[in-house]
């Protein structure tokens, strides 16, 4: 066999396994010194370099070099004119001895001559510069032919692609971090107005100030007990901030109503998870079943809540975390016409009401949160800050927590029978 | 030849000659543990490096583009190459990519 067609053989191989390299999913820099590599051993090259050109810097920035020196630069400016020239030539190898013109190559003449660099090729894909590669001399001393050359422009079709490639996902991991952080400053802001609304709502009413927002912070212990995700449990958080939002378009003298109102004022009041649910529903919220837990926190099990006297499983699950929520502030908070209620109370008035008003298991995950607090096996002090350390050291409520959780445990199933006489599954 | 063989072993240096065995297939991963071995060798002091490629029966453009680096390297340090032991395949690829001008054969 004549050397040529063993030469063609070899180089025919090292473009195999280019092929391969460059289309396994390995790590980018290694992919380009491998590369450079296969371009050196088809052919014999003594040493040579890879690089990236930035379209920013305008420059060649080296991606791997071999045996050119500690001293060669890592990074190589071009003028416009060169990459004209450049673009213009195409993925063709230029002669460095013979392109002295351009400024490229009078400017790094030393670098390169003292390097023994010999060919220069331009890797443009689609019309762009993306990177160049750098060859010595070969070992056997000849010049290089033209069948060498255009194997140096297969293989470097090879390493053009890559680095296209890698720019590619660069620019889409780039566009992801730009979307990412968009997504988080308008979450950012959609919480501050969720909290601005909600304090608007306890504004309204000054003997419940800070009722929405304690609500929230229940519905959010709820959900974390529950064992639900970060964005589940943010969503239960705004879906308590926002249950009262209705009460906006209800008249402050009936919400502050310092006695008992009358048929037609409550209908005003008793019409504001309708309203709330008006006000939110065409908001594009990031979490589901925002402005269904407005409509439907004051349902209960039992079929006897309004609006709607929806039974259990008509009713979202997040209405039911916020109804608790929502219950458990309004007994553990002083009104105008009743102090707060002692907390032994309030658990037990849980406990008889779970599986009328009160969704069970969420009964459960609640006080079981508030146990472990107690118990110091959550320090996260949550209960404390919102009901008191007073309220939530009384004595007693430790044992009847427990005595509670163990009565309520297993978890009642969801059957009853409604007042009607009607068993319900 | 697809197995990739216990790929190099080595003697220590006597009278700053070190004798380096390549292993049957040289490639990437056993390349790199030439080079290395080799570069071991010259910081060590060692003016003479023999390779010996007695077991080699495959090298790929990988393996080449390395030994050429090895070259290089010693050549710098002022060192010898001594490439020994090879088959005709490997001399004929070795002499078809210049490899050959930079080493003595033994």
């Amino acid at each position: 066999m004549a050397e040529h067609d063993h030469k063609l053989i070899h180089a025919f191989g090292a473009l195999a396994e280019l092929g391969q390299e460059i289309t396994n999913k390995n790590n980018f820099q290694e992919t380009i010194r491998t590369s450079l590599h296969l371009i050196s051993g088809a052919l014999g090259i003594m040493r040579g370099a890879v690089a990236r050109f930035s379209r920013f810097g305008h420059e060649l920035n080296m991606l791997a070099i071999r045996g050119l020196g500690d001293d060669f630069p890592l990074s190589l400016s071009l003028t416009l004119e060169d990459e004209r020239q450049f673009l213009s030539c195409g993925l063709t190898p230029i002669d460095i001895q013979q392109a002295k013109v351009l400024p490229f190559f009078q400017v790094y003449d030393a670098s390169f001559e003292r390097r023994g660099l010999e060919l220069f090729v331009p890797l443009v894909v689609r019309d762009e510069i993306v990177g160049a590669i750098f060859l010595g001399e070969k070992a056997t001393g000849e010049a290089y032919t033209n069948y060498e050359k255009e194997i140096v422009c297969a293989m470097g079709q090879h390493i053009g692609v890559a680095i296209a490639q890698r720019n590619l996902m660069a620019e889409i991991e780039r566009h992801a971090d730009e979307n990412r952080q968009l997504f988080d400053e308008m979450r950012s802001t959609y919480h501050d107005t969720v909290k601005a609304f909600a304090a608007a709502i306890d504004c309204k009413d000054k003997y419940t100030e800070g009722h929405s927002v304690r609500v929230g912070k229940f519905s959010e212990i709820i959900a974390m007990e529950l064992g639900w995700g970060k964005d589940e449990v943010e969503g239960a958080a705004v879906a308590g901030y926002l249950h009262d939002v209705g009460k906006l378009t209800v008249e402050r003298k009936i919400i502050n109503a310092p006695y008992r109102i009358n048929a037609k004022e409550s209908k005003e009041l008793n019409g504001h998870p309708g309203v709330g649910y008006e006000i939110l529903q065409p908001i594009h919220h990031p979490y589901t079943d925002v402005p269904l837990a407005a409509k439907y926190h004051h349902e209960r099990l039992d079929g006897r809540g309004y609006p709607d006297g929806l039974y259990d499983r008509e009713i979202p699950y997040i209405a039911k975390i916020v109804t608790l929520a929502d219950s458990f502030d309004a007994m553990t908070t002083d009104r105008p016409y009743k102090a707060r209620r002692p907390a032994k109370e309030v658990v037990e008035d849980l406990q008889r009401n779970a599986g009328k008003q009160f969704a069970p298991e969420l009964v459960t995950a609640f006080l079981g949160g508030m146990l472990k607090e107690l118990q110091g096996e959550d320090r996260t002090k949550r209960f404390r800050r919102l009901l008191g350390r007073d309220y939530m050291e009384a004595e007693g409520i430790v044992d009847t927590l427990k005595y509670t959780l163990n009565e309520m445990a297993p978890t009642t199933p969801m059957t009853y029978v409604a007042a009607a006489g009607q068993v319900i599954l | 030849m697809t197995t990739q063989s216990a790929v190099v072993s080595s003697l220590e240096p006597v009278d700053g000659r070190a004798v380096i065995h390549a292993g049957d297939y040289i490639n990437k991963l056993s390349g790199e543990q030439i080079e290395h071995e080799c570069k071991r060798k010259l910081d060590e002091g060692c003016t003479e490096l023999i390779l010996n490629f007695a077991d080699t029966e495959i090298v790929n453009s990988i393996g080449i583009s390395i030994l050429l680096g090895v070259i290089d390297t010693a050549s710098n340090k002022g060192a010898k190459v001594v490439f020994s032991d090879m088959n005709e395949t490997t001399v004929e690829l070795f002499e078809m990519l210049g490899l050959t001008k930079h080493v003595t054969l033994a």
